[in-house]
């Protein structure tokens, strides 16, 4: 490998691909982590970024308007949360069986339409990089952090936000709650049901604008299977994270930068085979996951479907 | 749906009329009538699946009567979910407590009451009027802590502030004292008192008669889901209590003395973990003669279950000896654990003693399917198997339709006592029983314990791990004291008074 091949100009430009690939991380895993704390694991966020990721970029290519792309994908994801809340919450289906049938489901629909609709893989332009007046004009740090479209500061933003909701609200608190123990969330008289049809239908939201952010503001394309499984990963980094959003952040930043270095590492042309470095990701997942197994307490009724008078 | 800020609502009188609730095969309540008043403990007392939960449950809108009224202050009322019965000023105590052990004892009563300042929770608020009616009960809680850092006994406060926060008029007690210390019940009682002095009314769900006598005004016995009637408590007997729970009349067991023999079961130092890798058996020594029944009592959660495991072979000993008669089982297998002569009447029985779904025979040959009377090579003998479970179930009195019932069919007392066959006719030297008659109805605990004793008298050395404080009182030898996963000390019988045992198991030592 070369010497100095990790001059200023590539650490900055790994450390600002990070940032950006953190997005649909951030968004897909903070989403999840709200149905998760309800007690649904959603394992169709996958399913539901693909087509989330394909409204965003078709709207934007027949309209021309990213943000009405984005709004879309908001609401695809949230009608794909709906299906997933009634199988898992009202039929009381098997939660996991029920995600990959959804995450299925968004594959075969995305890439149907892709074929119809489109045919060709195709470029849009999306959502714009904004400068930040005075912070962006910091030498390096302006262009790692402030440099950045819309999408990667909301996702950012996201985090706090979902902190703040989950720990200060009378909402967060009934998440919580019947996360960890419905029948006394449901002795107090909160609707376990709705609770959850909230959260998971919230966390799809959220899986929705994932996909948007990566058709229209990562890579500004659409192509089947384009989230290549990113939305197991963000299953799993709810996990990494114990259920936390800055736990989320801290394992949305390893990922990314591992991903962003892997790809830097291929455009340098270093000596690594690229399908060893696209793998790194992946294998990164298993060894965070048997690291965090039994780290920290999940949702007590995570996976539970919930019937009163069982006891 | 977020309920308001709550008030304090006053109810005079709650009348549940006629009440019908059946589930797939049984009438649970059959035209079960019921009036509770403002400034009563109404004692709801019955057997295991008498039907007292169930009535109540339906009080706090968990299920809905299939048939009857319900009326407050003469008004009916139907309630659909707890929110409604909750606005109409009814609390309800669960057996098992309904708290989020990972919140804190005021996000737990704040939980789906709208906050003073909507959407954000405003937990300071609430702290300070918990800390108001801690003060106004008597009952001491930190409203900041987490509900896994409490007792028992401390949970249990918390429920009380819960239902007293929302406003409740009428409060339902289900089997409240199960899982205390006798001083901690001393001190429910006190609080129990104070709050109807301050007019409220309590339902009082209860199968223990001395606790009844002592709180309640109003007793009504249920029996197979029918109420017996309604009594002032004042002019009730313990005899005629009995005898509307059970139907017929029960005599107490008076043990006779046995000479016990050599030390059987000899325990030294035995360590082990418990389930959240904390230490659970700390140190734990008894030695068990044969032909003496060692009861060990204890609060729930001390170390007991963890013992029985030990012992039985279940879980990992990380300390200590285990001697058998002089053989060293502390690592044995199960398999040489039987053949040493121990037999193991588990807790859980449904888990861990018996398969749901099994038939009464099958049940009966989990353990010794492999007996050289029961098998033909490789095969089993069922005629022979057969034969046996038939004349089990007559031995014992077994209630099933046939051999080939499912045992999931029959009650939990009948259960019980196949396990027991099955222990029992092994001729052990030594039997581990833990908490052999929980929920068992009275007329199965009374055979239980008279089999228990039977086999004291055949001279098995006999461990019996209970949180009934009377059974342990009346079939133990000596009463050893569980506390942290230690012995607190070891009474004899006469010293083993219901003071003494209580302040051992809160952790004071025996002076």
């Amino acid at each position: 490998m070369n010497e100095d091949i990790l001059t200023l100009a590539v650490v900055t430009g790994i450390l600002t691909s990070a940032i950006r690939l953190a997005t649909p991380y951030l968004f897909a895993a903070v989403g999840e982590a709200f149905a998760q704390t309800s007690g649904v694991v959603n394992l169709g966020v996958d399913g539901i970024m693909l087509v989330g990721a394909f409204a965003a970029f078709y709207v934007t290519l027949q309209t021309g308007n990213v943000w009405l792309g984005a709004l879309v994908a908001i609401l695809v994801g949230l009608l794909m949360g709906l299906l997933m809340s009634f199988i898992s919450v009202t039929l009381k289906a098997e939660q996991g069986i029920s995600g990959i049938g959804l995450y299925m489901f968004g594959l075969g629909l995305s890439s149907l339409l892709f074929k119809l609709l489109v045919g060709t893989v195709q470029t849009v332009e999306g959502f714009r990089a904004v400068k930040i007046p005075l912070l962006g004009d910091i030498p390096v740090i302006g262009a790692i952090f402030f440099q950045h479209s819309i999408p990667v500061y909301a996702a950012f933003l996201l985090v706090p936000l979902a902190w703040w909701f989950l720990e200060k609200t009378t909402w967060g608190l009934k998440i919580k709650a019947v996360g960890q123990n419905p029948a006394a969330a449901d002795s107090l008289g909160v609707s376990v049901d709705k609770v959850r049809y909230f959260s998971v239908c919230l966390g799809s939201a959220l899986a929705g604008l994932a996909g948007a952010s990566l058709s229209t503001a990562l890579v500004n394309l659409f192509q089947e299977n384009l989230t290549a499984g990113l939305g197991f990963i963000a299953v799993a980094l709810v996990y990494f994270g114990g259920w936390k959003p800055v736990g989320i952040l801290a394992g949305a930043l390893l990922f990314s930068a591992v991903n962003a270095f892997q790809l830097w590492m291929q455009v340098l042309g270093a000596n690594i085979s690229s399908d060893v470095a696209v793998m790194l990701p992946y294998l990164l997942t298993i060894a965070a996951l048997v690291f965090a197994t039994n780290r920290v307490r999940q949702p007590a009724a995570l996976n539970k479907p919930f019937e009163r008078g069982e006891n | 749906m977020t309920l308001p800020e709550p008030k304090q609502k006053h109810i005079q009188r709650i009348e549940m009329r006629d009440i019908v609730k059946r589930f797939p095969g049984v009438v649970a309540n059959n035209k079960v009538n019921l009036q509770i008043n403002a400034g009563e403990v109404h004692a709801l007392l019955g057997e295991n699946g008498a039907g007292k939960s169930t009535l109540m449950r339906q009080l706090y809108g968990l299920y809905r009567p299939d048939e009857g009224q319900i009326l407050v202050n003469d008004k009916p009322q139907v309630f659909h979910s707890p929110a409604d019965a909750i606005l109409a000023g009814i609390g309800m105590i669960h057996q098992h407590f309904m708290l989020v052990p990972t919140l804190s004892v005021a996000e737990n009563v704040a939980l789906g009451l709208q906050s003073s300042h909507e959407p954000l929770l405003d937990l300071q608020n609430v702290s300070q009027r918990i800390e108001k009616l801690s003060q106004a009960y008597g009952l001491k809680v930190e409203p900041d802590a987490y509900i896994w850092q409490l007792s028992v006994g401390e949970q249990q406060r918390v429920e009380i502030i819960k239902a007293l926060y929302r406003g409740a008029g009428i409060i339902i007690l289900d089997e409240p004292t199960a899982v205390l210390t006798p001083q901690e019940v001393n001190d429910l009682f006190v609080t129990l008192k104070r709050m109807t002095s301050e007019g409220h009314g309590l339902v009082f769900i209860s199968h223990k008669l001395h606790e009844v006598m002592a709180i309640s005004d109003q007793v009504t016995v249920l029996r197979d889901g029918q109420s017996m009637g309604t009594r002032p408590a004042k002019g009730v007997t313990r005899d005629e209590m009995v005898k509307m729970m059970v139907g017929r009349e029960v005599k107490p067991l008076a043990p006779q003395p046995v000479q016990t023999g050599e030390v059987c079961l000899q325990i030294s130092g035995l360590r082990a973990a418990g389930d959240r890798e904390t230490e659970a058996l700390r140190g734990v020594d008894l030695n068990v003669h044969a032909g003496e029944i060692l009861g060990v009592a204890g609060v729930s959660g001390n170390g007991q279950r963890e013992l029985a495991q030990c012992l039985a072979g279940l879980r990992k000993v990380t300390g200590g000896r285990i001697l058998l008669n002089g053989q060293d089982i502390t690592q044995a297998s199960l398999q040489e654990r039987m053949a040493a002569g121990q037999s193991y009447i588990p807790e859980e029985r449904m888990r861990d003693g018996a398969i749901r779904e099994f038939s009464v025979q099958e049940n009966l040959f989990l353990r010794d399917h492999a007996a050289s009377a029961f098998t033909n090579g490789i095969f089993l003998h069922f005629a022979r198997m057969a034969a046996r479970t038939r004349e089990v179930i007559q031995q014992y009195s077994i209630k099933a339709p046939s051999a080939e019932t499912p045992i999931k069919n029959l009650s939990g007392g009948n259960i019980q006592k196949l396990i027991m066959a099955r222990e029992l006719s092994r001729q052990p030297k030594a039997l581990i029983a833990a908490q052999p008659t929980r929920g068992v109805d009275i007329g199965a605990t009374e055979y239980i314990h008279q089999r228990l004793l039977e086999q004291r008298a055949n001279g098995t050395a006999i461990l019996l791990i209970s949180e009934d404080l009377d059974e342990i009182r009346t079939l133990s030898d000596r009463v050893a004291v569980m506390y942290e996963g230690q012995m607190m000390g070891i009474l004899s019988r006469d010293e083993a008074s219901v003071e003494t045992i209580g302040l051992m198991m809160a952790g004071v030592a025996a002076t």
